[in-house]
């Protein structure tokens, strides 16, 4: 049977034992996604910190509800997102990407995309994309405006500051 | 008598091909599209290979001879469903159907496209607004829900529903206060395309016409599966689809009362819709013509036409009796798997060949991708009625539907193929 190339042992093994399961405080966004076709559906939070200018993936939690490849696609998502910087991590959402766009043609590079490289099979099932990007596309939203908070905020303080600065110079 | 289906099956060379490895294919998804015999693409071909034309233009043979087969096929398709030609509407689809009635209603509302036939007390008094009632029901295809929730928003009237029973009915406990004085239209489905109810339409069109209110029926799965006749439908109106019955995409049918339609503003203008046009203004031609703007699709209209004949010469009695032999050997079949839970009726009173389930542990994608990878094709998700799904507590469930060309074995390869699914998953 086919089934086995879409079903591999890692998506089944995360779709059973699911990581980084269940809904965390604290968090800088969250969003609600669905997919209209099945009514799957995924609440997501993202927690970034600053670090060296640039922001680290500190904490992805998730409630979803959903079939075994969105469900397997999360999880290992989480897995792979967790810890790294902002950049990096949208690099590898983008990889994820193309590879569930590739028809299954693709060759994935392991070291980036990790236990992702198991939905090489579901690329072959034009139906099933969408169950496999439902998280990732969860995430980059939740993230953006995670990005967008964390600018907003910067911007305020850099406003605040030169309007302290202002107001020392004013004093001076 | 009971069907010859293999003599059916030869009619429909797509249920001989091999699908995913190399597994024939097991069509169990008629309920999103039927697949069409010879004799339907033979009409459609006989028709394009000799007649080809625009219907109602031109002054040449191919012009006469093609809206002789519009008109043909008007008349063929009236006949199948117990109405008068000019009580047929042919629309893209029946979601254009119930669009086109909403629609239309609306612009009685708001006075809209205006002038012609259609202007004055008759439309006048099939506009809605705030203080009206539209009564749909939680069973409802979307196609027959947003239309009129639409209507709402865009009038100001209020929308209200029936609920569901636990097995996929219709609760009809509140029909004498839900359905009141305030209520001016009541849309319900005649069969359902995830449970397989068929609620008591002619019931509740007693109740809703002695308040003034007119019912407006979804035939997408009645029409194909049974005898339907709207003369004793209760309904003044009924929209179903060619693609569900044997016939092609793209075509669809609505009938309403002859008065009715005179009484409706149109909804899409343009071509040969038109009585008279002036830069100031415009009259409209009396239906059907009135709603057919644009050059009509007469291949698909003879297409269909063919498919009313396929199926009239089967019988529409010997097809529904067909199906509920097929569907009672599926309600068994799955009350023998633990972990299936059928999402409607147990019996097949008063019910279609539509089941949806559940199984325990396994979401239907991926018993949709097992059955796949058998052959079996089938649908997976909330089939267009979500708001069900939510009532009934499922987030989304597997559909096997049936028609004339399936047989027992087919069901019970559904039932092997879904404990195939329980083992895949770890669920038995």
């Amino acid at each position: 049977m086919q089934l086995e190339s879409m079903y591999q042992e890692i998506i089944l093994d995360h779709y059973r034992h699911p990581h980084h399961r269940g809904l965390r405080e604290p968090f800088d966004a969250q969003v609600h996604h669905v997919n209209p076709t099945c009514g799957d559906e995924i609440t997501l939070r993202v927690a970034l910190k600053e670090a060296d200018g640039d922001h680290i993936v500190s904490d992805i939690s998730y409630d979803s509800l959903g079939c075994s490849i969105s469900q397997a696609s999360i999880s290992v998502l989480a897995d792979l997102l967790i810890g790294k910087p902002v950049t990096e991590a949208m690099e590898v959402s983008a990889e994820f990407l193309d590879l569930m766009h590739s028809r299954g043609q693709a060759e994935p590079d392991e070291d980036v995309l990790g236990d992702a490289v198991a939905f090489t099979g579901v690329a072959q099932y034009p139906a099933r994309i969408k169950c496999a990007l439902l998280g990732w596309m969860a995430w980059k939203d939740a993230t953006a405006q995670a990005l967008g908070t964390a600018a907003t905020a910067r911007a305020l303080a850099d406003l605040d500051g030169d309007l302290d600065s202002d107001f020392d110079r004013e004093r001076q | 008598m009971s069907l010859d289906v293999a003599a059916i099956r030869a009619d429909f060379p797509i249920l001989a091909r091999t699908v995913r490895s190399g597994n024939p294919l097991v069509y169990l998804d008629s309920g999103a599209t039927a697949q069409r015999p010879i004799q339907v693409l033979d009409a459609e071909r006989a028709y394009s290979l000799t007649s080809n034309a625009a219907a109602h233009r031109g002054t040449h043979l191919l012009g006469e001879e093609a809206t002789d087969a519009l008109e043909g096929a008007r008349a063929r398709v009236a006949a199948f469903i117990g109405a008068e030609p000019g009580e047929i509407v042919f629309t893209k689809s029946a979601t254009e159907g119930a669009n086109l009635l909403a629609y239309a209603i609306s612009n009685a509302a708001t006075g809209g496209p205006s002038g012609g036939p259609a202007a004055g007390t008759a439309a006048a008094a099939l506009a809605v607004g705030p203080g009206d009632e539209i009564v749909v029901t939680e069973l409802e295809h979307h196609a027959n829900l947003i239309p009129w929730q639409q209507l709402c928003q865009r009038t100001g009237a209020t929308l209200r529903w029936f609920g569901v029973t636990q097995d996929g009915r219709l609760d009809l406990s509140d029909l004498d206060t839900l359905i009141n004085d305030r209520t001016k239209i009541v849309a319900v489905t005649q069969q359902s395309n995830v449970t397989g109810a068929m609620p008591p339409v002619a019931r509740i069109a007693e109740v809703a016409h002695a308040r003034g209110a007119i019912v407006v029926a979804d035939g997408a799965q009645s029409v194909p599966h049974h005898p339907v006749d709207v003369r004793t439908s209760g309904a003044d109106a009924l929209f179903f689809s060619a693609h569900k019955m044997l016939g092609p995409t793209g075509i669809g049918v609505l009938w309403a009362r002859a008065d009715l339609l005179a009484a409706l503003p149109p909804f899409i203008t343009g071509g040969s819709m038109i009585e008279v046009v002036r830069m100031e203004g415009s009259t409209f031609l009396p239906p059907p013509e009135r709603f057919e703007a644009g050059v009509p699709p007469v291949a698909q209209a003879v297409g269909l036409a063919a498919a009313c004949d396929y199926l009239d010469a089967i019988g529409m009695a010997e097809i529904a009796e067909h199906e509920r032999m097929l569907t009672a050997r599926a309600l068994e079949a799955l009350s023998e798997i633990p972990g299936v839970r059928v999402v409607g009726p147990l019996t097949t009173q008063d019910r279609g060949g539509a089941i949806s389930f559940t199984v325990d542990q396994v979401h239907p994608h991926d018993v949709g991708q097992v059955l796949d990878e058998l052959g079996i094709a089938v649908r997976t998700g909330h089939h267009c009625v979500w708001p069900l799904h939510r009532s009934l507590g499922v987030q989304a469930t597997t559909r096997a539907s049936f028609y004339l060309y399936n047989t027992p074995g087919e069901v019970d390869a559904l039932a092997d193929g879904i404990r195939t699914a329980q083992k895949f998953f770890g669920a038995l």
